[in-house]
């Protein structure tokens, strides 16, 4: 029996797919300016990256304060039940065709396994980005901020590092979101707001 | 009907400018003779006003004791700078340099060659160990403000001027010719490109040798060559940016300002630093619409992205010179020169083999502005490595360096294997032991060696040397500085330069296997998971 439930607001959307968009063209960008390709050209990549940097900065102001006045953080909020059954789900349960254990509602859209790992982005890999490349951006300043001994090396060896684990998580991400109820189920609900479940 | 009447005054102007040019040929003859000036109306005193340079003067001297007649304190002032005393006490590494002790590696030193030399000091006379230094008369003062062009001090005089056609040397059947110092004192005025240019352009004995950013295509540059001196645009003269105080020229390659901390001057402010540099001027961030170009300020010189090549003007600078292959004569006995396709020398039996290069792309290093020189009496071991014969302070990580680029200048010269020294051998000189002449180092070096006070063991050899020359002229256009491309890529201009990281030209490899890694790890991973789903589901 299949049913359909109200994910996704209409900024929640509008939120992940810009924010989507921004990253992808940042690691596509960023890796230019690492040497790893030729694109858009050295000049050309740094001015395109910085604009998309701050272009995400601004989205995340209004997430941010989205997530906080509506309570929405709470999403984040990390938890250990059933995620044995979760594990399993994804490691065999879903080869035979068994339900997933997991029923996303509006209060609990993320199943446990989504929860830490986007607690875990939030937390750890998403400020291992913002502060390099902050500190990347402001290069010239750090002996005025007292960080005269910082090293670029490191500061850039962290963004990098930063760049690769986004990497990874966009391939296992653009893969997980076909393991719904039908492939295309959950894209459609970042798309429509309304997510088909068993 | 604002615009009718804006398209009849163009039609009018259009119509004035029309009349104007066809009556103008009558008017400039009424025009000229009102305001008829003979010197630019820059300067106070017309020259060709005062009778006491109306007359023969048969030597520098003679003329300058009139010069410093009105101009009592001119000499004294000469008296106290490098131009004059060619000596440079550094206060940093209290070695004694300037031209009089320093060697470097084109002619070499001036020990025993001074009457070659001094053509190009500021002086009349200095044909020895004995020239006075402490005389007024023998102050040069038309050397630097001339401005017929005619003014002349054929090397081997030194620095003395021909008054009367003479035979030099004697016996060659080369006739120098007179100048008139009467007629070249009337116009004296500031100085200018040329004056200057007469000797900074011709450092290491000829067009462009030495410095590689200084050359006569400086005299009268367009914008693409030097955007300040550009002729027909800024207009800079020398002294526009090494603005001269009593004599004294602001700038210095012995004590050079590698990094301006002191900012764009303030007129009066007793704080103002050098007034040679480029942020004297143009301040520390000199880029108003792009904040990233002013983060490179910390630690790259102006010059570095605006002066993506030097000898840029057409004449070629030397970049090596082969003492060692000196010394060829032809068939017949004599010496031998040879040239390139475009004329330029690249072989005499006197100086040895030269490496002209235009169009060079600098070498880049860490300069604090602090220069280390190897002196004649300093100990230099043979070895797989150029001796420097100067040595750049800087590091990336003391504070006061920036990233310069620089003229590397590679040669093989003569030093004493057995004392441990370079040598300064005697070269120019119309005598038996001039090596220019006669082709024998045995006789040249312990005459020049001599006249070094240095000692010599009666050998020699020749040794591997490098020395290091920051460029700082033939500024491009904003719009042919650097673009980031030229370092931000894998092999960029500054690669190889210590101390930096540079995205687009460093990366840490272990970070990159590993995080290709990751992501192929991932996406097998996804993609393998998938196919067990396809797999599977196609079962059911």
């Amino acid at each position: 029996m299949t049913q359909r439930v109200y994910l996704f607001k209409a900024f929640e959307r509008l939120w992940h797919w810009s924010q989507a968009a921004l990253i992808i063209f940042m690691l596509l960008t960023g890796f230019e300016i690492h040497g790893t390709y030729n694109v858009f050209g050295f000049e050309k990549a740094v001015d395109y990256h910085v604009v998309a940097a701050w272009t995400l900065v601004g989205v995340w102001v209004f997430a941010i304060f989205w997530h906080f006045t509506t309570g929405e953080w709470r999403q984040y909020v990390p938890t250990l039940d059933k995620i044995t059954s979760i594990m399993n789900f994804y490691s065999s349960g879903i080869f035979k065709g068994a339900p997933h254990p997991f029923k996303p509602t509006a209060r609990q859209k993320h199943n446990p396994l989504q929860r830490l790992t986007y607690l875990a982005i939030l937390t750890l890999l998403s400020p291992l980005i913002w502060i390099t490349g902050w500190l990347y951006l402001f290069y010239a300043d750090w002996t005025q901020w007292g960080l005269g001994s910082l090293s670029l090396e490191w500061v850039a060896i962290g963004h990098t590092v930063g760049a690769f684990l986004m990497l990874a998580f966009l391939i296992s991400h653009i893969y997980l979101i076909t393991t719904g109820h039908k492939l295309t189920s959950q894209v459609k609900a970042m798309i429509t707001g309304w997510e088909e479940i068993e | 009907m604002p615009n009718n009447s804006a398209a009849g005054l163009v039609f009018f102007r259009a119509f004035l400018a029309v009349w104007l040019i066809l009556v103008a040929p009558g008017s400039v003859g009424i025009a000229s003779a009102e305001n008829n000036k003979a010197v630019k109306l820059n300067t106070t005193a017309d020259h060709s006003k005062f009778k006491e340079l109306e007359r023969f003067f048969a030597t520098g001297p003679e003329l300058t004791k009139v010069c410093i007649g009105c101009h009592t304190e001119a000499a004294g002032q000469i008296h106290r700078t490098k131009h004059w005393k060619w000596e440079f006490l550094n206060p940093d590494t209290n070695q004694m340099l300037g031209k009089k002790t320093v060697v470097n590696n084109f002619c070499i030193s001036i020990a025993s060659n001074q009457a070659s030399c001094t053509g190009c000091h500021v002086g009349y006379g200095w044909k020895d160990k004995q020239f006075d230094f402490k005389s007024e008369e023998n102050v040069d003062c038309v050397v630097c403000h001339d401005t017929t062009g005619n003014y002349k001090k054929p090397a081997g005089l030194a620095g003395n001027v021909v008054t009367k056609d003479m035979e030099f040397p004697p016996g060659s059947g080369k006739i120098l010719k007179a100048i008139d110092l009467s007629k070249i004192a009337q116009k004296v005025g500031k100085t200018s490109r040329d004056t200057c240019g007469g000797c900074h352009f011709n450092g290491g004995g000829g067009d462009g040798v030495k410095h590689g950013d200084l050359d006569s295509s400086m005299a009268a540059p367009d914008k693409e060559l030097d955007v300040h001196m550009d002729a027909a645009g800024l207009d800079f003269t020398c002294a526009t940016c090494h603005k001269t105080s009593s004599h004294d020229v602001a700038g210095s390659r012995y004590a050079a300002t590698a990094k301006d901390n002191k900012g764009a001057h303030l007129r009066g402010d007793p704080t103002n630093g050098n007034p040679a540099t480029c942020v004297s001027c143009h301040g520390k961030s000199p880029h108003p619409e792009n904040v990233r170009l002013n983060q490179h300020t910390a630690k790259l010189a102006c010059q570095t992205c605006h002066i993506p090549a030097f000898a840029r003007g057409g004449l070629p600078t030397k970049m090596g010179w082969d003492w060692s292959a000196a010394g060829k004569r032809d068939a017949e006995g004599k010496q031998i020169t040879l040239k390139d396709a475009k004329g330029h020398i690249t072989y005499e039996s006197r100086k040895g083999q030269f490496t002209l290069a235009e169009n060079v792309k600098p070498e880049y290093a860490w300069f604090n502005g602090q220069v280390n020189y190897t002196l004649v009496s300093d100990k230099v071991e043979k070895s797989a490595h150029p001796t420097p014969i100067n040595v750049l302070g800087g590091s990336p990580t003391d504070g006061k360096s920036m990233i310069w680029p620089m003229k590397v200048m590679h040669s093989t010269q003569p030093f004493d294997p057995v004392n441990k020294t370079l040598i300064t051998p005697h070269t120019a000189g119309n005598d038996d032991t001039g090596y220019w002449k006669n082709l024998d180092w045995d006789k040249a070096i312990p005459v020049g060696m001599a006249d070094a006070g240095a000692p010599y063991s009666g050998q020699y050899d020749f040794i591997n040397t490098e020395m290091s020359w920051p460029i700082t002229h033939m500024v491009a256009p904003k719009e042919k500085a650097l673009a980031c491309v030229e370092c931000h890529t894998s092999q960029g201009r500054l690669a190889n330069l210590p101390g930096i990281y540079l995205p687009g030209t460093h990366t840490m490899k272990l970070v990159d296997k590993l995080g290709w890694g990751l992501a192929l790890l991932t996406l097998l991973g996804v993609l393998g998971h998938g196919a067990v789903r396809v797999m599977s589901h196609r079962k059911a």
